[in-house]
């Protein structure tokens, strides 16, 4: 059974702020949502491969030959900041 | 210039008098505009209509006629807002990319800009297309227009109900569990997945890369080929793109003889509405009468799907959307004291409940310990489920279900509880797992709201799926139009003649 500490691990793992408030209310979503797919461990699937790709398309490749792609600017053009040529971000702690 | 009338105009129509020169494509970019103008402020399908746009390259058209004869010249289409358009703001209807600019344009958007179509605009849906209603958009909610009071489904509630209300000729949205499907089922017009990267993804804001699929919502089947025809293609910008073996053709057949259509038991169990079951049954009774035969069959893996889904879904999408992160685009939070608090804050301050929700179960799904027991089961339980389609195509030739187990609901019934949110999507969710293709086309109307009927089909079976559609449509002859009526509105009135308190409702 999922709880808040399980809530606030996993918040972390996703890189998620969570109020407390919202933690407290997503633990008991999270419990019922979790109830409704552990009905798949009614299934035996003993054999049973998992599907990785719908169609059988295997290994697509292409000419590894250069291509244009976004320049430096329009990829820069979004940013929240930016310094120079590069994305700024705050300072690691 | 010949009066139209937005609500029940089809694209093969307006290509006709396009064609013809009965009418100018700037004057058919003013029907709608005219349309939204007296109706979204009811609707609210749109989150930017580009009246620019709309008259810039309407007018092109016109100049240039002879030299733009293509197909889809001067036809007006709308847009779902998770699909890139370079130059058109982008939102996903989330805060995270409130003022996100596109610098360049999805493939199946740019292929329809190619052929001279018309963008009206980006219409609404559930944030990053995850949700059943078009009440999880940060922006705003849309409202269905054969009843103001409820959804329009979701997640591409702002195309369907764009097409419904006459806002829009067609539109392009997306279907990773039925998002074209059910909202075109609850707003009375066609809505088609089609095969499982028929359509390139490029450009499409990614939710479930292993089910998403961009597909057409219109107003006629016959629309729907028309647009379909101009969308898939190999590309080799999305990996997962594959070329139809044949090219779609435009359907004519008025006649279903010797089609076998398959039945589910499992669909019909679960929880469908009875007067969703009673045109469903009338819809079968058609079949028979234009040369099908109905036969029941059994895809036992039904009930799974659903967990499976909501494991595989979420899975991918707390993959993908690790990307919004507050670096290279969209929303930043004010003031982070360092890198860490600058990812956990935007992403907190950035995406709403059901987003928040899905990302949360699928890092859970995909960390150290569960991977086996959710993910790897999951995808085990995919492959049940497609052994079943497979079984069942060795004896049928289509599957048909009612599209959604019940009509369109009240707004706000359903945003407390999640499940229950998440069981609209019990007949369509498979068909995703499975990568099919599958339309959905109105069969009439409970208590004065519309009915949608899927015909499912193996894989690259589009053009048998749009030619039993068309023959069907045409037995069913579906004709009312949306009353843009609130029974919310006659509650309330109702309510106040009664002495009740009015609640006061945003």
């Amino acid at each position: 059974m999922i709880g808040e500490d399980d809530v606030r691990y996993v918040a972390k793992l996703a890189r998620l702020r969570l109020e407390q408030d919202e933690v407290a209310r997503m633990t008991g979503e999270l419990a019922k949502i979790l109830a409704h797919i552990d009905k798949m461990s009614e299934l035996d699937m003993a054999g049973v491969p998992p599907t990785a790709h719908v169609l059988d398309v295997v290994n697509v490749t292409r000419p590894d030959k250069p291509q244009p792609s976004l320049s430096r600017s329009d990829a820069l053009r979004n940013a929240p900041a930016v310094d120079d040529a590069c994305f700024r971000v705050p300072r690691m702690s | 210039m010949t009066s139209l009338d937005p609500l029940r105009l089809t694209a093969r129509v307006a290509k006709r008098l396009l064609v013809d020169g009965e009418i100018s494509a700037a004057e058919l970019a003013k029907v709608y505009l005219d349309q939204i103008a007296a109706v979204e402020p009811r609707v609210r399908a749109y989150i930017r209509v580009t009246y620019d746009n709309a008259a810039k390259y309407s007018t092109k058209v016109d100049r240039e006629m002879q030299a733009l004869r293509g197909p889809l010249a001067g036809l007006p289409i709308a847009i779902k807002d998770n699909m890139v358009t370079e130059g058109v703001i982008t939102t996903c209807a989330s805060r995270i990319l409130r003022d996100y600019m596109p610098v360049y344009t999805a493939t199946a958007v740019r292929q329809v800009w190619d052929d001279h179509v018309v963008m009206l605009g980006k219409t609404n849906l559930d944030e990053f297309a995850m949700g059943s209603s078009t009440e999880n958009s940060a922006f705003q909610t849309t409202r269905n227009p054969w009843d103001l009071a409820t959804v329009p489904g979701g997640s591409s509630g702002g195309s369907a109900a764009a097409v419904a209300a006459g806002e829009a000729l067609w539109a392009l949205g997306s279907d990773t569990g039925g998002s074209i499907r059910q909202p075109a089922a609850l707003c009375g017009i066609v809505g088609m997945k089609p095969t499982y990267g028929a359509v390139s993804r490029y450009g499409l804001i990614a939710f479930a890369s292993s089910l998403d699929q961009i597909g057409p919502l219109t107003r006629s089947v016959y629309d729907c080929a028309l647009l379909l025809q101009h969308i898939v293609g190999h590309d080799h910008n999305d990996a997962t793109s594959v070329a139809l073996p044949e090219p779609v053709a435009l359907p004519d057949a008025e006649r279903l003889d010797g089609l076998r259509v398959g039945i589910p038991a499992e669909y019909l169990a679960a929880g469908i509405e009875p007067g969703v079951r009673a045109r469903f049954d009338e819809t079968l009774a058609r079949v028979e009468e234009l040369g099908g035969r109905c036969v029941e069959i059994g895809l036992p893996h039904t009930e799974y799907a659903l967990p499976a889904y909501y494991i595989i879904a979420p899975a991918e999408a707390s993959a993908n959307l690790a990307r919004f992160d507050g670096v290279r685009y969209g929303y930043r939070c004010a003031d982070p004291v360092d890198l860490l608090d600058m990812y956990e804050r935007t992403r907190g301050e950035g995406f709403g409940p059901e987003v928040k929700r899905r990302i949360m179960i699928g890092t859970y799904a995909l960390s150290a310990g569960y991977y086996d027991a959710y993910y790897g089961r999951a995808q085990k339980v995919r492959t049940l489920v497609r052994r079943d389609f497979s079984r069942a195509f060795a004896d049928v030739d289509l599957i048909a279900s009612p599209t959604t187990p019940s009509v369109a609901f009240k707004a706000g019934s359903r945003t407390a509880d999640p499940l229950s949110m998440y069981m609209c999507d019990i007949c369509t969710i498979p068909v995703n797992l499975a990568g099919l293709p599958a339309i959905s086309i109105p069969c009439g109307l409970s208590d004065g709201l519309p009915v949608g009927f899927q015909l499912i089909g193996p894989a690259f079976s589009e053009n048998r799926i749009l030619q039993a559609a068309h023959a069907l449509e045409g037995a069913i002859g579906f004709a009312p139009a949306p009353t843009f009526r609130d029974s919310g509105a006659e509650a309330d009135v109702a309510g106040a003649a009664a002495g009740v308190p009015l609640e006061v409702h945003e």
